[in-house]
């Protein structure tokens, strides 16, 4: 592995009950998290190859134990989304150089399709610092039931040398989702879209 | 004050000029700026299940708010702006439904202001206490695969939500990150047909 892993956590939240009103199966979004040394800390560099292939063995690892994290079957994941958080020794464009170019292509085959867009976010930050990862439907941007987001953050990172990576991966929607929009069962999954 | 019947405790707004992070200093700095607007929760407290009709009573607040923000950012000047994001923080006595409901007048509040963009408006959301902070998501307004614009803005308000309180949060864009290198589709060479490319 070209990426130097520091350590990874795999975080599952499982709603049961949504303002007092129970949530029958409960909801589950999965967060499989890497902390990794960035290569680039301390320094500007203008070619970002190697963060490039970081992000493609992160997609995969990180997808497959999302996945794995969930106890499910790869086509029953529902939506997904990631992000990175940079220490103060980087750049927010090394969140880029993970996230954007490759890490999407092995995610989807974690989760068996993945027609749309994986919703992403990214910043700087230090050691406890929380990211919001968006989530959207794999299969179909609109469905309205599944625009969500899981805040997820580890206490030690990132230190001002490393780069949090997370992927979230969902079995479900929101516990209570009733504003109309796209349903689930109406995606055609065609164009990412609807 | 009061807008189509929403309670507004407060706005907040928030403008970032970067010109450099660590690089070659950009010839023209980014700009990136929210609004959030806070508000009580008519929901708070109790489960409601027919909601879904303050989607429609939010849309002049989301006017207001994307007017009051691409003035803050570009001194109104529409055509500089160039990527998006939306977001909310329910406080405690609500949920997360009810973030959800920013959605569509949050959305399309912008995208009319800024002339029918073609892309989904990035979004998250979350419950959160007082002073809690919301990543929000950025990408370009006509076609979501720029891969330059894919950025986030982390925004909060230090006194809000109150338990029976949200924040509802736009964010703009004037373009790419600072320091854009990683490839992929171009601002230049977008079509901006179908809102993707």
């Amino acid at each position: 592995m070209r990426a130097r892993i520091r350590k990874l956590a795999t975080i599952v939240d499982e709603t049961h009950v949504e303002m007092g009103r129970a949530v029958s199966p409960p909801t589950r979004r999965a967060a499989a998290v890497a902390v990794i040394a960035n290569p680039f800390a301390g320094r500007y560099e203008g070619d970002l190859e190697e963060l490039m292939a970081i992000g493609e063995e992160l997609g995969d690892l990180l997808g497959r134990r999302a996945v794995a994290a969930l106890g499910i079957a790869p086509a029953q994941a529902e939506s997904y989304g990631k992000a990175a958080i940079v220490g103060e020794g980087g750049e927010l464009e090394h969140a880029a150089a993970i996230l954007h170019p490759r890490l999407g292509k092995p995610l989807r085959a974690a989760v068996e399709k993945g027609a749309a867009l994986v919703p992403s976010a990214k910043k700087m930050g230090g050691p406890g610092a929380p990211i919001d990862v968006p989530l959207g439907h794999k299969d179909a941007a609109y469905v309205r039931s599944h625009f969500d987001a899981m805040e997820v953050r580890l206490g030690d990172s990132p230190r001002a040398g490393e780069i949090l990576v997370a992927v979230v991966v969902t079995d479900s929607g929101r516990p209570s989702p009733r504003i109309g929009g796209l349903a689930k069962d109406q995606v055609e999954g065609k164009d990412g879209l609807r | 004050m009061e807008i189509n019947g929403i309670e507004i405790r407060k706005f907040a707004t928030f403008v970032e000029e970067i010109f450099h992070e660590g690089g070659p200093v950009a010839a023209r700095p980014l700009k990136v700026g929210a609004i959030a607007a806070v508000v009580r929760n008519p929901f708070a407290g109790r489960y409601v299940p027919e909601i879904a009709q303050l989607m429609e009573q939010l849309r002049p607040l989301g006017l207001e708010m994307s007017t009051r923000l691409a003035q803050a950012l570009t001194g109104g000047d529409l055509s500089a702006i160039e990527g998006f994001g939306k977001g909310a923080i329910v406080g405690s006595a609500g949920e997360l439904e009810h973030g959800a409901l920013w959605h569509v007048p949050g959305g399309y509040a912008m995208r009319d202001l800024l002339g029918k963009a073609k892309a989904i408006v990035p979004s998250t959301k979350k419950v959160g206490p007082v002073g809690a902070r919301l990543d929000v998501p950025v990408t370009h307004i006509n076609a979501s695969y720029v891969r330059g614009h894919f950025n986030a803005m982390e925004v909060g308000v230090s006194d809000a939500p109150r338990a029976d309180e949200m924040v509802l949060v736009l964010v703009m864009a004037t373009g790419a990150r600072v320091h854009d290198r990683v490839g992929g589709l171009r601002a230049s060479e977008v079509k901006g047909e179908d809102g993707l490319r």
